[in-house]
């Protein structure tokens, strides 16, 4: 167990003229929940294929489990379970039928399966008779968890499993995703979500086919380069307008009901960037507005790569 | 291969085909529909033509020519005068679709030199309708004149010169319906076998359900086996439900041996299967695969004999129907059921068709290998 789960060395791939990954590495230990966390569109979709042998790289190595992905797909299939973004089970088979078809193409059987499956099956066992298609999105998800599971692989893959779920039924899966982990099951998992990032064991930023940074996501602000300032006001959204003309204003956004504001000068001392800061609102007709120095999270971090790839690349 | 994993992927194939009611209704009605509509409605047999008499001899003999004509049910008169003028203007107007000129001296010339001329004009904007009308007016009126022959010969010496009889062989009535339904269940078979396969292959590659089994053990022989073995005996069922029609609905004869028949449809089927499996490794949609099953369908049925005879196409394309095997299955399909035909009468066709399927099938799974991992 001491090789990690997943091995990727350098794997880049182009679509014709659109390039899909650009020279990605990683590791995944044994036992983690990894996540690649990315808008649409940065590639996490071909990591995912690449790794499941559907897709072969065009440069660049990558092994599961120590098998190869290129000529060791056979052993691959039989050991992965996958959870494309898309509901991708069979509409028009009921619950039932479904799971136990995945069974028997995995040569086992739902019973040998039950245990492993069974904190999740159990709340659609019910609607056993029912046809997938009529399942809601929480349901079809679970169904779909369950099938990825139902033949015990030693490495789960889910590709933005929770998008088009609700927020009690994501919740729920999450917790399900750390009794799995219980077990001592790897899980590679991508969301576009930033609260679901904090839910892994460790975060991988992806954008414009490029790995920006693995850090646990509690870490992941740490790095933050620039001093970050929370700001609050009642006219939230001219202050908005007037703080990105403001002298010192390296990026403005809203977040939640504050606005936060990173200003450019790198070593600068926080609190008095914030005192600075609040004066000029003030000066600026925006009398209530108050402000304080705060801790990068991983969101603020990834905005920040965002907007600027090409500083983090240099 | 695995057995297990077969039987898991054939139960899978068989419960979404019977759940898909609409389907299933649809591919137990199409028998019976398109052996009705093609084979009754899509008839070369022209059942009457409207005639325009322009008699100008107005004697015994000409208006027994006419009560000839009339009398086999297959001409009616829609009009008559002295002059063309008319009868042209109503062949114009579609009136009329042919037009019987019978000059002056017809009686006196038969009498005199035994022999006369009437005039046969035709609307031939559909050239298949003329030909055939003037084959029937022509039969007619030559049996006429051989009556008039043998009713004249106490006055003439010598009766009418030329006999011609015609007889034609395994379909003595040239009964359209008896030819026409081989070829018409050889169709069903066509569409099952490419169009259905195609689509249902594709129908997963649509849904992403293809991407969830190839993250699976399941082998590659397993898979296609899987998807081209519902559809074979489903197209075998449409064909013996077919030929129960074509025998107590429509009397069609059927002399050679059936398992004759659906051994020969069974190795045209592989054919049929394997085009539908190639189509789906070129295209990701089943609006694609829909567009080019039906494009080459339609080749393949054109091409075929079954509308036009084969020998009546110019050399290049009688080269392509020898290696289209729709051609040699209905070849087939009508030498066993109207002939009795056995299998060494067939054997060229029946050895095509087997070729072409192991070559066919062999490609086209060698092209499934190289689309997908």
């Amino acid at each position: 167990m001491s090789d990690p789960a997943v091995v990727v060395r350098n794997i880049s791939k182009k679509f014709e003229t659109t390039v899909a990954l650009d020279d990605i590495s990683f590791d995944v230990s044994h036992g983690e929940i990894f996540g690649l966390v990315g808008p649409d569109g940065a590639g996490k979709t071909t990591l995912f294929r690449i790794l499941t042998t559907l897709v072969l790289p065009d440069s660049g190595t990558a092994t599961v489990l120590g098998l190869d992905v290129v000529k060791d797909l056979w052993a691959i299939r039989s050991r992965v379970g996958y959870m494309p973004g898309k509901f991708s089970l069979y509409g028009d088979l009921t619950v039932a039928e479904n799971l136990s078809f995945f069974a028997s193409v995995f040569r086992t059987t739902v019973k040998e399966g039950y245990n492993l499956i069974a904190p999740i099956y159990r709340q659609i066992e019910p609607f056993a008779e029912r046809r997938a298609d009529q399942l809601s999105g929480g349901m079809k998800q679970k169904l779909a968890l369950s099938c990825a599971l139902v033949h015990r692989p030693d490495i789960l893959f889910l590709d933005e499993p929770t998008t088009g779920v609700d927020a009690v039924s994501r919740r729920e899966f999450w917790d399900q995703l750390h009794t799995l982990r219980e077990t001592g099951l790897t899980i590679v998992v991508s969301t576009p979500y930033m609260d679901e990032a904090l839910r892994c064991d460790r975060v991988a930023l992806i954008q414009g086919s490029r790995l920006l940074e693995i850090d646990p996501p509690e870490d992941i602000g740490r790095n933050y380069p620039l001093p970050l300032i929370a700001v609050t006001s009642s006219d939230r959204y001219q202050l908005l307008l007037a703080l990105r003309e403001s002298p010192h204003a390296h990026s403005v956004y809203p977040f939640g009901a504050e606005l936060h504001f990173t200003d450019d000068r790198a070593g600068a001392d926080p609190a008095s960037v914030a005192a600075e800061l609040e004066a000029w609102m003030k000066s600026h007709g925006f009398t209530d507005a108050a402000a304080h120095p705060i801790a990068a999270g991983i969101e603020d971090s990834f905005i920040d790569r965002m907007s600027t790839p090409a500083r983090r690349a240099s | 291969m695995n057995f297990r994993v077969l039987r898991a992927l054939l139960k899978k194939e068989y419960l979404q085909i019977f759940r898909d009611k609409v389907m299933l209704r649809q591919m137990l009605m199409m028998p019976f529909i398109q052996l009705l509509l093609l084979s009754s409605a899509a008839t070369f047999e022209v059942k009457t033509a409207r005639m325009y008499l322009v008699d100008n001899d107005h004697s015994e003999t000409s208006r027994g020519l006419v009560e000839h004509l009339r009398a086999s049910g297959r001409f009616v008169v829609v009009g008559a005068s002295p002059s063309m003028e008319p009868a042209n203007d109503a062949l114009l107007s579609r009136d009329a679709g042919m037009i019987l000129g019978i000059p002056h001296d017809f009686e006196r010339d038969i009498v005199r030199t035994k022999s006369a001329k009437v005039q046969l004009i035709y609307n031939a904007e559909d050239g298949a309708l003329a030909g055939v009308t003037n084959s029937y007016a022509q039969q007619i009126i030559s049996a006429y004149a051989r009556d008039l022959g043998a009713s004249l010969r106490p006055m003439v010496a010598e009766s009418p010169s030329i006999d011609i009889r015609t007889r034609g062989w395994y379909n003595q009535a040239l009964d359209y319906k008896d030819y026409m339904i081989p070829g018409i269940l050889v169709q069903l078979l066509t569409i099952i076998g490419t169009l259905l396969t195609a689509m249902n292959i594709v129908r997963e590659k649509e849904l992403g359900t293809l991407d969830q089994l190839n993250v699976t053990p399941i082998p590659r022989s397993a898979f296609i086996s899987a998807k081209l073995i519902p559809l074979w005996t489903i197209a075998l069922v449409e064909l013996a439900i077919g030929l129960t029609v074509a025998r107590f609905v429509f009397d069609v004869p059927m002399r050679g041996s059936l398992l004759l028949v659906f051994f020969a449809a069974s190795l045209y089927l592989v054919v049929a299967l394997a085009i539908g499996l190639w189509i789906s490794t070129a295209v990701d949609t089943q609006q694609q695969a829909m567009f080019s099953s039906f494009f080459l369908i339609m080749i393949y049925l054109l091409m075929s004999g079954l509308f036009t005879p084969v020998r009546s196409m110019p050399t290049w394309a009688q080269w392509i129907a020898e290696v289209n095997p729709v051609k040699h299955i209905i070849v087939i399909m009508r030498a066993v059921l109207l002939k009795g035909a056995g299998i060494a009468d067939i054997a060229r066709p029946l050895t095509i068709l087997a070729v072409s399927g192991a070559i066919v099938l062999s490609l086209a799974v060698r092209q499934y290998a190289k689309t997908s991992r």
